[in-house]
């Protein structure tokens, strides 16, 4: 009963955010917009709790499925739920409620807010199409809605600096997209399907097959700014307007990454080879050290959180050469998919309250360059409390959930003996902790207070911040929770667990 | 077969010269110009792929079809993109070669 309840809530997790922007496009009244956003985000959260429970419930060897219309695979469009897509919902579902409200003050005495909220709608829904989606084709559409919502969120800025990088992220993202279209042109003609579970069982190693992993993955990669392919990140994450900057790093960053797990675990598994795998892990090895120099290196606080993305998608990156190192033993790759998640999570509400308040700083300030920010603790308490706490669980201090990310990673690297990953990630850690405490180390010094700018950001948007923050921290504490949910139902999309099969 | 091979070898030598545009012109309008070459190659080999003897499979026609609208929407954005920085630029009376 519990699971036909859920199926038919399936199609609206990408049906509420677009009637959502449907509703924002037409009316340009801010009342229309602010009473439909906070309505919608709250029913996208309850849909996503209904899911979850119900997808404790049923066999997790079954993933749920809801064909469209009622046509199925291959020629209809299938939406399919498990465990990982679960997870990935709730976390965007809980980011968009607060992140919402916290747009609401934002954008709340500004003519762009009418732009803001119909593109902000359109996002979330290119987020949940791509967690649901259940055939490649979709996952191109999914990541076009991501990418030209994400581009026009960050052009809403309007500085030069903003549309530059907003231009420079739909280059990026078009190329991108076109490679892993070109990837899936690929797949149809070898296999004839596009459906992921029918792709899973027919693919076999083999040259086209190869050509078309390699394809997928520059796409998905070039979104998902593993380095070498970052240099867009930065830029285009530091200046966009705060709620949009917390989303992007938050979260469309983590959904291209989502889709990568899936084919290179679950979709094309037969054709990766473990000399990938491990480059891939290599290229993330690489991306923690030299993003946490960026970000020690440079001058502005906007671009020191983005850098640090940079440096934080590198941990997700030691997923694959610590999935390949444990083919035989299916309980360790279980475990560093169990670690990534968490990473996933942690990072997700660390990184938003952490660019929320940098975006006060800078609001506040009028600039964000590091080395004026002298005595803006005294300034403004509550978001240089907000950037401690979410720095605290960025470097991996207990306890915090960057704390049990890191460690549930470490244990799984250790496991499987791949100590030079172990040493990255200490680095790692003792690194973010430098660049943290530069910052720290000037907001506290003992000079004359910063003259502020006329625009004072409200008290109650810091503490939305402040809330994510404490979230990010809770989520050490309640650890026990998160793990059931990705070890009970996470394990359905990992290969050889006979979820596909 | 010999037309398969055509449609299929023009397809993604349009690709090659389109992500080569991409990545080494320096001009964005002349880069845009390259990723709309680059679809181009991808939409020959899809329907390439659409042939099946006497049969036609529709999926691929339905995937070009939808590709042409999202190359469209992306080129509209970026050229909007373009010409905004483009005005800024006149206004500030910067560098009018940006």
């Amino acid at each position: 009963m519990i699971s036909s309840l859920a199926l038919s809530l399936l199609p609206l997790t990408v049906g509420l955010p677009l009637l959502a922007a449907t509703v924002c496009a037409m009316t340009s009244a801010r009342r229309w917009c602010v009473g439909t956003s906070v309505v919608f985000s709250l029913l996208q959260l309850i849909t996503a709790i209904m899911l979850l429970l119900a997808i404790q419930d049923i066999d997790a060897d079954e993933p749920l499925r809801y064909s469209l219309g009622g046509w199925g695979a291959p020629l209809g469009i299938d939406l399919v739920l498990n465990g990982l897509s679960t997870i990935m919902l709730l976390i965007t579902a809980v980011l968009v409620v607060i992140l919402s409200i916290y747009s609401i003050g934002y954008f709340a005495d500004n003519a762009k807010a009418a732009r803001f909220w119909p593109l902000w709608w359109l996002l979330v829904a290119g987020l949940n199409a791509a967690f649901v989606a259940g055939d490649a084709f979709n996952i191109y559409v999914a990541l076009e809605m991501i990418g030209l919502g994400a581009v026009a969120l960050i052009a809403i800025a309007g500085t030069r600096t903003a549309l530059m990088s907003a231009l420079r992220y739909a280059l990026v993202g078009l190329l991108g997209s076109l490679c892993y279209l070109f990837g899936v042109a690929l797949l149809y003609r070898v296999y004839g399907t596009l459906d992921l579970v029918q792709l899973a069982a027919a693919t076999q190693a083999g040259p086209i097959t190869w050509a078309s992993l390699a394809l997928v993955s520059v796409g998905l990669l070039l979104k998902t700014a593993l380095l070498p392919l970052h240099f867009w990140l930065p830029p285009a994450h530091a200046s966009a307007p705060p709620p949009v900057s917390a989303v992007l790093s938050a979260l469309v960053v983590k959904a291209s990454f989502y889709l990568l797990i899936r084919f290179w675990l679950e979709v094309l598994a037969p054709a990766t080879t473990d000399f990938a795998m491990n480059l891939l892990g290599l290229l993330g090895a690489v991306a923690i050290l030299w993003g946490c120099i960026a970000a020690f290196r440079t001058q502005r606080l906007k671009l020191l959180v983005a850098y640090s993305t940079v440096a934080q998608l590198g941990y997700l990156f030691l997923l694959f050469p610590l999935v390949a190192a444990s083919d035989s033993s299916p309980n360790l790759s279980n475990m560093a998919v169990t670690a990534v998640v968490y990473f996933i999570i942690a990072h997700a509400l660390a990184k938003a309250a952490m660019f929320l308040s940098a975006g006060d700083i800078q609001l506040f300030n009028g600039h964000d360059t590091i080395d004026k920010l002298q005595g803006v603790a005294r300034a403004q308490p509550i978001a240089v409390l907000t950037f401690a706490i979410a720095g605290v669980s960025l470097i991996g201090l207990p306890p915090s959930g960057g704390f049990i990310a890191k460690w549930l990673l470490l244990n799984a690297a250790i496991d499987s003996g791949h100590w030079v990953w172990v040493i990255v990630m200490l680095a790692g850690g003792l690194l973010a902790a430098v660049y943290i405490g530069r910052v720290l180390n000037v907001a506290f010094s003992q000079t004359t207070a910063p003259t502020p700018t006329t625009t004072r950001p409200r008290t109650s948007m810091s503490c939305i911040g402040l809330s994510l923050a404490l979230m990010a921290v809770l989520l050490g504490f309640n650890a026990e929770w998160i793990l059931q949910l990705a070890n009970g139902t996470g394990e359905s999309s990992v290969p050889g667990m006979g979820a596909l099969k | 077969m010999t037309q398969d091979l055509l449609y299929n070898a023009t397809g993604i030598a349009l690709f090659g010269i389109g992500v080569f545009g991409a990545i080494v012109a320096a001009h964005i309008i002349r880069k845009l110009i390259a990723l709309n070459i680059m679809g181009i190659g991808v939409f020959m080999v899809l329907l390439a792929t659409a042939r099946h003897g006497e049969i036609t499979d529709p999926v691929p026609h339905a995937m070009v079809l939808t590709g042409i609208v999202v190359a469209v929407a992306g080129t509209a954005l970026c050229l909007w993109l373009t010409l905004r920085i483009r005005l800024l630029d006149d206004v500030n009376e910067g560098d009018p070669q940006r």
